[in-house]
């Protein structure tokens, strides 16, 4: 984690380090940031439902406080106005369209940057203040025609006092069309603030006036001290409502502690502190006389109190005083709230039933680094390894003699299998994750690709080892993208089809024995087996007219093909399958390919749980031992060599259940030098990957283990035929097969 | 040693507060919207309620009108944090009972002033 | 001539080996010494898992304590005669480059610090380790000793050890 740039004064005094919290507050900006996509992104534009609007809402409430504490002024502006078109949205005060979805969708995005800026994670500055200024249009309800004729003539005596500071023409004001009271001119205006404890804060409203363009102008009518009674003043020229500077000013100071009024004739300096004293709330119609009781007691900014604190102290201190005597005398003073007192048991039951729950989900899960997850599986890894070794030794004892010995390793086996999945488990995260990246990257696309398509998700909660969730996300995500791109036809043709003009697109994962299968279904275009063929013909691969639509279909991973006929910047020109494949390969997954033209595609990857530890078989082949996936293994069978017919030359092929499936022999194929006596025996291993199988020929099976994976890469270099390495009982590392290449080796 | 419950959907937020209030003596407690809070007090009580206004499942006024409703809880101090000072907030808190509110972003030593003023 | 002399024998000595301490071992006829912050540790030799197709002065991986570790032999790489693999024989275990590499060697004689007074320049001359990987020649004592910069040995793309 880079640290945070220091782009921040948040507040506090020196006793007061707040850095130690940003973490947890960046960290939560995101959750609320995602949150807030998907609400936005599934709401209901033409009766959005209240409680959407309010979490939305929340969202973006969460964000600014925090932003606000911890100085961030600039995602707090943003998410200001966010909040003041939500708020508006969510009292009915405006109706929703999608135009406003658009804005606060692209809000987010920029968020997120801001955010990443303060993060140290990103440099790039950006301005949102074009940003801000059309949220705010939407907020006024000026993004739609509404525009209120009615023009208050407040322009006194001297119009085109454009003070020289912020010169922000007032033709701008069009860019920013006026709120509800004012529209066409800009009014003049006097603002009074204080008093204030820091009377200076009030200069930083010309800020409000520089970054946000349109608003207007101010002037300092004062020369930066307060007058005697600590009040600042201000000129305005401004299109904007008092509601609004307002809403603005109360990010600087305390809206009480400003009064907005129309500019007297006079326009120079000093002058009115009769006019507009602070009792006087001139052009500011909702703020009552109520104001003022609660300006009293606080001297200071930012509080005040209802009733008088002194009287409840006392209330309370008798209250505590009858409670303890109460005691005294054994008799309950507290009755349990909204819970008959008689019938205790079934009523307060109810609550707890659900809250317990719910407080038991919020304050039962845990921050914790994945570098500490990742350690802690090396840990118990190695432990597995260690506990196998002390099995193997044991094997070599006399077990009567050690009796004790034994059944104590008998319980370090179970222990440690159970201490490993528990470990396991806690790297295991929802498909969810990625699939919900999903729905935002289609809207987008299907808008720019003028297409339209439904995204259907099954199996969500199927888990997938957090490290394989990071690795998959990029290879599905361009299959997602393909099949929009590639296999959604535009509405129009669809309709011509028959089709439904929206076009869907399913995810599905499930996890299948000892992997996960996650499919890609479109029903679009589907592959045109004419044209993948020609195209193959012309990139010189090897076709021929006997081959199976499937095998056709499995040209399209070749490097540098595509038969799209233009080359949209979506998906790129032929970087695309070839990748995917190369990536999901190296997780020590397949991915096939399935479609019927017309009809739609369907893409299934299938992909170990976990990177980290695997069920294995080991074979033998003259002195090494190697290690098969136990999950591609599909049956082993003792035979002599007759059984064994060449084809064509040097390719032996062995027929199984009416099934010819090459032969790939493993002393070959690693040159290592078989057994003398072995010659015409052993064993063939029938393997299946990539919807193919083939079958490998080994001296033994030596048995059935769960392996740890270590990584060969680390200190060494890929090794064709291996994707990786474990150790096994006796300290000696062993070689673990991707049967992937393997397969696919047998093939050509 | 007094104790504080302090209400608010924000980690963050909440963080900084106990971390502020646990430093200047007083105990703390964390809840993370009103429901929670009123199940956290059925097992213990407090000396003072501070909670944000914009929370899931239960917002702050929601919960100070709960909170006064109970014969406990009629005169302790409860304080409303909210982002801004508006007159319709305000109304609502003092007509639910609250004693008082204050602004975010507060200067952590402003929290400690505000609260030694109400507690007894 | 005194002061011709000094000032050639300072310029013998080549900036590039400063005082350190050198491990020293046995390869062939040579005696080599390489930096021993490069080394982790030295073990016995334990037959390692052969990897296939791979240039024969590699012999395969080994388990160190959970970690693999490929393992070249120098004498084959360098093409010293035939390689004996029995109880005397030892592998310098290598941290170099971020990877852990193990290298067998004919014995390893002791760990020495050498002042740079010491070290000079190696003449062009057909070695058995390429002039490109030989930092200096040390002396100490009526001992000589070959100076090896392993790491970039390690590296370089003849030991393929690096994919």
């Amino acid at each position: 984690m880079s640290e945070t740039t220091s782009t921040t004064g948040a507040g506090g005094g020196a006793d007061f380090d707040l850095t130690q919290f940003y973490q947890v507050f960046f960290e939560e900006a995101g959750e609320n940031l995602a949150n807030m996509e998907t609400l936005l992104l599934h709401v209901d534009v033409t009766s959005p439902d209240d409680e959407d609007l309010n979490a939305i809402f929340r969202c973006a409430h969460s964000i600014k406080g925090g932003a606000a504490t911890f100085g961030f002024q600039d995602v707090a502006d943003l998410t200001h106005v966010m909040e003041t078109l939500l708020d508006r949205l969510r009292r009915h005060e405006l109706a929703l369209h999608a135009g406003m979805v658009d804005v606060l969708l692209e809000s987010g995005d920029t968020l997120r940057g801001l955010l990443g800026r303060h993060q140290g994670v990103t440099d790039v500055v950006i301005d949102a203040s074009e940003l801000v200024a059309r949220i705010r249009a939407h907020a006024d309800g000026s993004a739609a025609p509404a525009a209120p004729a009615a023009v208050k003539v407040v322009v006194p005596a001297a119009p085109d006092v454009v003070a020289a500071p912020a010169a922000a023409p007032v033709p701008a004001a069009a860019a920013v069309p006026a709120a509800a009271p004012a529209a066409g001119g800009a009014r003049l205006l006097t603002i009074t603030v204080g008093p204030l404890d820091q009377p200076a804060l009030a200069d930083n409203l010309a800020d409000l006036f520089n970054e946000i363009p349109g608003l207007g102008t101010i002037e300092r009518l004062d020369d930066g001290t307060p007058d005697a009674g600590g009040l600042r003043r201000f000129k305005v020229s401004t299109t904007s409502g008092d509601d609004d500077l307002l809403d603005l000013f109360s990010f600087h100071v305390a809206r009480e502690k400003v009064v907005i009024a129309p500019l007297q004739a006079c326009a120079p300096v000093a002058a009115e502190p009769a006019a507009t004293a602070p009792g006087t709330v001139a052009a500011r119609p909702a703020e009552p006389a109520a104001a003022k009781p609660a300006a009293a007691p606080s001297a200071d900014d930012g509080y005040g109190f209802f009733v008088d604190v002194e009287a409840q102290k006392e209330q309370v201190r008798q209250q505590k005083a009858a409670a303890a005597q109460a005691e005294a005398e054994a008799e309950p003073v507290v009755e349990p709230p909204a819970a008959p007192a008689p019938t205790g048991a079934p009523a307060p039951a109810a609550r707890p039933a659900r809250g317990d729950k719910q407080a038991a989900v919020d304050s039962a899960t845990l921050r914790v680094s994945v570098e500490k997850v990742d350690q802690l599986i090396n840990l118990v890894g190695e432990l597995v390894i260690t506990q196998a070794m002390l099995a193997q030794t044991g094997r070599n004892l006399d077990p009567i003699a050690h009796q004790q010995l034994m059944g104590s390793l008998v319980d370090l086996e179970r222990n440690t299998r159970a201490l490993q999945e528990s470990v396991m488990a806690i790297r295991m995260i929802p498909m969810a994750v990625v699939f919900n990246r999903f729905p935002r990257m289609l809207r987008d696309l299907a808008g720019k690709l003028g297409k339209q398509v439904e995204l259907h998700t099954i199996g969500e909660a199927t888990e997938l080892d957090k490290g394989m969730v990071e690795k998959i996300t990029d290879p599905l995500t361009h299959l997602v993208r393909n099949a929009l791109d590639h296999g959604i036809e535009l509405p129009a043709e669809r309709v011509a089809k028959g089709k439904p003009a929206s076009g869907s697109i399913t995810l599905a994962a499930e996890h299948k024995g000892g992997s996960i299968a996650i499919e890609v279904r479109d029903d679009g275009r589907g592959l045109s087996r004419e044209k993948i063929y020609r195209k193959a013909q012309e990139r010189g691969l090897p076709v021929h007219d006997q081959m199976t639509d499937h095998e056709v279909f499995q040209l399209i991973f070749e490097p540098g093909f595509s038969t799209a006929d233009q080359v949209t910047d979506v998906s790129g020109r032929g970087v695309g399958m070839d990748v995917v494949r190369r990536n999901i390969l190296a997780l020590g997954g397949t991915v096939d390919l399935d479609s019927a033209e017309g009809y739609g595609m369907r893409v299934t990857v299938r992909l170990p749980l976990t990177l980290a530890i695997m069920d294995g078989m080991s074979v033998a082949v003259g002195e090494e031992t190697y290690i098969l996936p136990l999950a591609s293994v599909v049956e082993s069978i003792k035979l002599d060599e007759q059984y064994i017919k060449s084809v064509a030359g040097s390719n032996r092929v062995i027929e199984v259940r009416e099934e010819f499936l090459p032969v790939v022999a493993l002393d070959e194929v690693f040159s290592v030098p078989r057994f003398e006596d072995q010659a015409g025996g052993g064993i063939m291993i029938v393997i299946e990957a990539e919807g193919s199988r083939v079958a490998l020929l080994v001296d033994e099976l030596v048995g059935q283990q769960q392996v740890v994976v270590k990584n060969l890469e680390a200190n060494y270099r890929k090794v064709p035929g291996v994707s990786g390495a474990t150790i096994l009982g006796d300290g000696r590392v062993a070689l673990i097969l991707n049967v992937g290449q393997l397969v696919r080796r047998a093939r050509h | 040693m007094a104790a504080i419950l302090a209400v608010d959907d924000s980690t963050s937020l909440r963080q900084m507060v106990a971390f502020t209030l646990k430093s200047s003596g007083f105990e703390v407690i964390e809840a993370v919207d009103g429901q929670d809070a009123l199940d956290k007090l059925r097992d213990r009580s407090v000396d003072l309620v501070l909670t944000d206004q914009n929370m899931p499942r239960m917002d702050g006024i929601t919960l100070v009108k709960q909170l006064r409703a109970q014969a406990q809880y009629q005169s302790t101090p409860i304080l409303i944090l909210t982002t801004e000072s508006s007159d319709e907030m305000k109304q609502a808190g003092r007509a639910a009972g609250a004693t008082g509110w204050l602004v975010k972003p507060f200067d952590p030593r402003r929290l400690v002033e505000v609260i030694r003023k109400v507690l007894p | 001539m005194q002061t011709a002399q000094l000032a050639m024998n300072q310029m013998a000595v080549p900036s590039a080996v400063k005082p350190r301490e050198y491990l020293t071992f046995r390869l062939g006829a040579e005696e080599y010494g390489i930096d021993i912050l490069k080394v982790q540790e030295i073990r016995g030799y334990e037959q390692p898992t052969r990897i296939a197709n791979a240039p024969s002065f590699i012999k395969g991986v080994v388990n160190l304590r959970g970690v693999i570790v490929p393992i070249v032999d120098l004498r084959l790489r360098f093409g010293l005669g035939s390689a004996e693999y029995n109880s005397f024989t030892v592998v310098i275990i290598l941290n170099v480059g971020g990877r852990v590499i193990g290298v067998v060697v004919d014995s390893v004689s002791d760990v020495l610090e050498l002042p740079p007074d010491a070290v000079r320049d190696a003449p062009e001359m057909s070695a058995v380790v390429e002039s490109s990987y030989i930092l200096g020649l040390g002396t100490v004592g009526d001992r000589m000793l070959i100076l090896m910069d392993i790491e970039q040995l390690i590296m370089s793309p003849e030991m393929a050890i690096i994919g």
